[in-house]
C-alpha cells in the first residue's frame, strides 16, 4: 500500500534549515495497521504530509495506494483519506454539512454524500448530531467527526495523525475500538502516528519507531520488545543484604545489567518468570529474606531507551512550539 | 471546475451569512463617512478651487465604495489563516479538488459580499443624501467594485498563504493600506489644482487613483474614453495579475 524510499524533507525557517525527515524508507502492506511512534518533533506529521501530497519531499520517492506520489498526486488524493493532527472542521460549521461538503469535494453527488455521511455517523456514533455546530461537540465526538471526514470517500488507505491525542481514557478506548473496526470490518489499511506507547502497543500490528527524522527500529510490538534484553527483575532486601544479593543475582542463568539500588537489586533476564524460583532458592539458602519482588516485561519505552539512550518522556522535553509548525 | 468552485463558494457564502454582523461592521466605516464627513465636503467642493467637477456626493460616494472594497477585501486572508490553523484548509487540500476552485470559490464570495455592501451604500446615499447618478454609472461602479474585490481578495489570500503568520499579515496590510488610501485621493481628490506637484506625481503611480477617477467620471455622466480608459485598463490588469498570483500560490505544492 505504501512504499517509500529515502523520503526526506528540509524546512527553511528564518534562514535556518530544519531537517525534519532524513531519509525514511517504509513499506506498508494492504490491510495492515501500522503505527508511527516517536516523540514531539520526530517528523511524524511531516512524513504523513509528504505521503498525503500536502508537501513535496526535498528528496526521495514514494508509491502510495499504487500511485507514484510525484507524478500523480491527484490520483493519490483520490485513493487515500487523511485525518490531520488538529482535525479539520470549522467551529461554526455544522456536522452534517461538513461531512457532505467533504464528500462532494471527493466528487460524490449530493445524494451520495448525504447517504455516506449518514452511514458514517451511524458507524462512528455521531448519529443525531447533524445540525450541531462543531464547536459544541465533545473532544471525543470531534475526533470521530474528523475520522468521518477522512473516510467519506471510502478510501482503501487512511492516515490518522495522533488520533487520540488529548482525549480522556474512555474516549481513547472507544476510538481504538473504531480504529480496529476500520481494519477488521472494512479491510482499510491504517497508518497512524502516536506518541503513546500503550496505543502503539495495543493497537498496531507493526510499529515504526522514528526519532529525529529517521526510523530507528521497526517490527511488531512483541518483536521490538524482545530486542530489549529481557524482563526486568527487581528484588527488595534489607540494606545489609544488598552486596550478597547482588552476587547471587549475578549468578542467575542469563542475568545481565545487574544494578544495586538503595533497597533493591535489579537485573534483566530473558524470562523473568522462569528465573524467579532459582533466585528465591538461592536467596533462601543464603538466609536472605526478600521485602518485595517485581518482574516487569519490557515496554516500548524501554525499546526507545535502548535505541536512543533516552526515554520517550525525556525526548519530549524540548518541545517545539506548535504555532511554528502550523501548516 | 465550475462545480467545485460553486461548492467552495456556497460553503463560504453560507458561513458568511451565518454571521451577518460582520457584513454590517464592514458597512459602518463608509456610513460614518457619509453621515459625518459628507456634509462637510458639500461646502468645500463649492468654495474650494481645484476640486473636480460634480457635486460632493458624486465625489464622495464612489470613493467610499472603493474604500469599502479596499478594506473589506484586503483582510479576507485572515479567514484563510484561521482555516489554516484549524486544519480546515489542509483537509480540503488533501481532496482531489482543483486548487484554482479553492481560490475562486472564496474570492467570488468576497466579491458578491462587497457588491452587496456597495449597493447598500448607494441606496443610502440616494435616499438620505443628494446623490444623483445614472443607472449606467451605478452598474459600472458595481462592476468595477466587483473586479477590485476579486483582485484584492486574491492578493490577500496569496499573501496570507505565503506569510502563514497571523502577526505579520495584519502588520504588512496596515502599513501598506494607509498610503494606498491617502494617495488614491479617496478622502480628498488629488488634483493638479489642490496638490503640490510631487504629491500629484506620486498619486498617478497608484493604480487605485485611476480606478477612483474613472468611477467619479462615470458618476458625473462622463462616459468618454478619455475619462474611463485608463481606469478600466488599470483595473483589468490588476485583477488579471492578482488572480493569477493567487492561483499560482494556491497551486504550489507546499502552500
Ligand atoms: N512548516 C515547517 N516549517 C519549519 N519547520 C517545520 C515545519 N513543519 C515541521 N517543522 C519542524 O520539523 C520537525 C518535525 O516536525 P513534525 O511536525 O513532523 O513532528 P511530529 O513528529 O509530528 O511531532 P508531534 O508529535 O509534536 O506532532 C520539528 O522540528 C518541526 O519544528
Ligand atoms: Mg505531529
Amino acid at each position: 500500500m505504501i512504499e517509500a524510499r529515502g523520503l526526506a524533507r528540509t524546512f527553511r525557517a528564518r534562514g535556518r534549515a530544519v531537517e525534519a525527515v532524513r531519509g525514511v524508507d517504509l513499506d506498508v502492506e494492504a490491510g495492515e495497521l501500522v503505527g508511527f511512534l516517536g516523540p514531539n518533533g520526530a517528523g511524524k506529521t511531516t512524513t504523513l504530509r509528504m505521503l498525503t501530497t500536502l508537501i513535496a519531499p526535498t528528496s526521495g520517492r514514494a508509491t502510495v495506494a499504487g500511485i507514484d506520489l510525484a507524478s500523480d498526486p491527484v490520483g493519490v488524493r483520490r485513493r487515500i483519506g487523511y485525518v490531520p493532527q488538529g482535525g479539520g472542521g470549522l467551529p461554526e460549521a455544522r456536522v452534517g454539512e461538513e461531512v457532505e461538503l467533504q464528500g462532494r469535494l471527493y466528487g460524490l453527488s449530493k445524494a451520495d454524500a448525504r447517504r455516506r455521511g449518514a452511514a458514517l455517523a451511524e458507524r462512528l456514533d455521531l448519529a443525531g448530531l447533524d445540525q450541531r455546530p462543531i464547536k459544541t461537540l465533545s473532544g471525543g465526538q470531534r475526533r470521530r467527526l474528523d475520522i468521518a471526514l477522512g473516510l467519506v470517500h471510502d478510501p482503501g488507505l487512511v492516515f490518522l495523525d495522533e488520533p487520540t491525542a488529548a482525549l480522556d481514557p474512555q474516549s481513547r478506548a472507544n476510538l481504538w475500538a473504531h480504529i480496529r473496526a476500520l481494519r477488521a470490518d472494512h479491510g482499510t489499511t491504517v497508518f497512524l502516528t502516536t506518541h503513546y506507547l500503550d496505543e502503539a502497543d495495543s493497537l498496531c500490528d507493526r510499529v515504526l519507531v522514528i526519532d529525529n527524522g529517521a526510523i530507528v527500529a521497526q517490527g511488531s510490538p512483541a518483536a521490538l520488545k524482545a530486542q530489549v534484553s529481557g524482563d526486568l527483575v527487581a528484588v527488595g532486601v534489607a540494606p545489609s543484604d544488598l552486596v550478597k544479593t547482588t552476587e547471587i543475582a549475578s549468578r542467575v542463568a542469563g542475568a545481565d545489567e545487574v544494578a544495586t539500588g538503595e533497597h533493591t537489586v535489579e537485573f534483566r533476564v530473558p524470562r523473568g518468570d522462569d528465573a524467579l524460583p532459582e533466585l528465591l532458592r538461592a536467596l533462601d539458602g543464603a538466609g536472605i529474606g526478600t521485602t518485595s519482588l517485581r518482574v516487569q516485561q519490557p515496554t516500548l519505552d524501554d525499546v526507545f531507551l535502548t535505541l536512543t539512550g533516552r526515554t520517550l518522556r525525556d525526548a519530549e522535553q524540548p518541545t517545539a512550539p506548535e504555532a511554528d509548525r502550523a501548516a | 471546475m465550475p462545480r467545485e468552485t460553486w461548492l467552495i463558494f456556497s460553503r463560504a457564502m453560507s458561513l458568511s451569512l451565518r454571521n451577518p454582523a460582520w457584513i454590517m461592521i464592514g458597512l459602518l466605516q463608509p456610513v460614518l463617512y457619509l453621515v459625518l464627513f459628507g456634509p462637510l465636503l458639500e461646502r468645500m467642493t463649492e468654495s474650494t478651487p481645484g476640486f473636480p467637477p460634480g457635486t460632493s456626493w458624486q465625489i464622495l460616494t464612489p470613493a467610499l465604495i472603493i474604500q469599502l472594497a479596499l478594506f473589506g477585501s484586503s483582510f479576507v486572508g485572515f479567514g484563510l489563516l484561521a482555516e489554516l490553523r484549524l486544519g480546515a484548509f489542509e483537509r480540503m487540500r488533501v481532496t482531489p479538488v482543483s486548487r484554482t476552485a479553492l481560490l475562486l470559490g472564496r474570492v467570488l464570495r468576497d466579491a458578491v459580499q462587497t457588491v452587496a455592501q456597495a449597493l447598500l451604500i448607494l441606496v443610502l446615499a440616494f435616499l438620505m443624501f443628494d446623490l444623483r447618478a445614472s443607472v449606467g454609472a451605478v452598474a459600472l461602479t458595481l462592476l468595477m467594485v466587483a473586479m477590485l474585490s476579486l483582485a484584492l481578495s486574491s492578493c490577500s489570500y496569496a499573501l496570507a498563504l505565503r506569510l502563514k503568520s497571523e502577526e505579520a499579515f495584519p502588520a504588512i496590510l496596515n502599513t501598506a493600506l494607509l498610503p494606498i488610501l491617502l494617495l488614491s485621493g479617496i478622502v480628498i481628490p488629488i488634483t493638479q489644482g489642490l496638490a503640490p506637484g510631487w504629491l500629484y506625481g506620486i498619486s498617478r503611480w497608484n493604480p487605485f487613483t485611476h480606478v477612483v477617477d474613472a468611477e467619479r467620471a462615470s458618476f458625473r455622466g462622463e462616459f468618454t474614453t478619455d475619462a474611463l480608459l485608463t481606469g478600466s485598463l488599470v483595473l483589468f490588469a490588476m485583477t488579471a495579475l492578482s488572480v493569477l498570483w493567487g492561483v499560482r500560490t494556491f497551486s504550489r505544492e507546499s502552500a
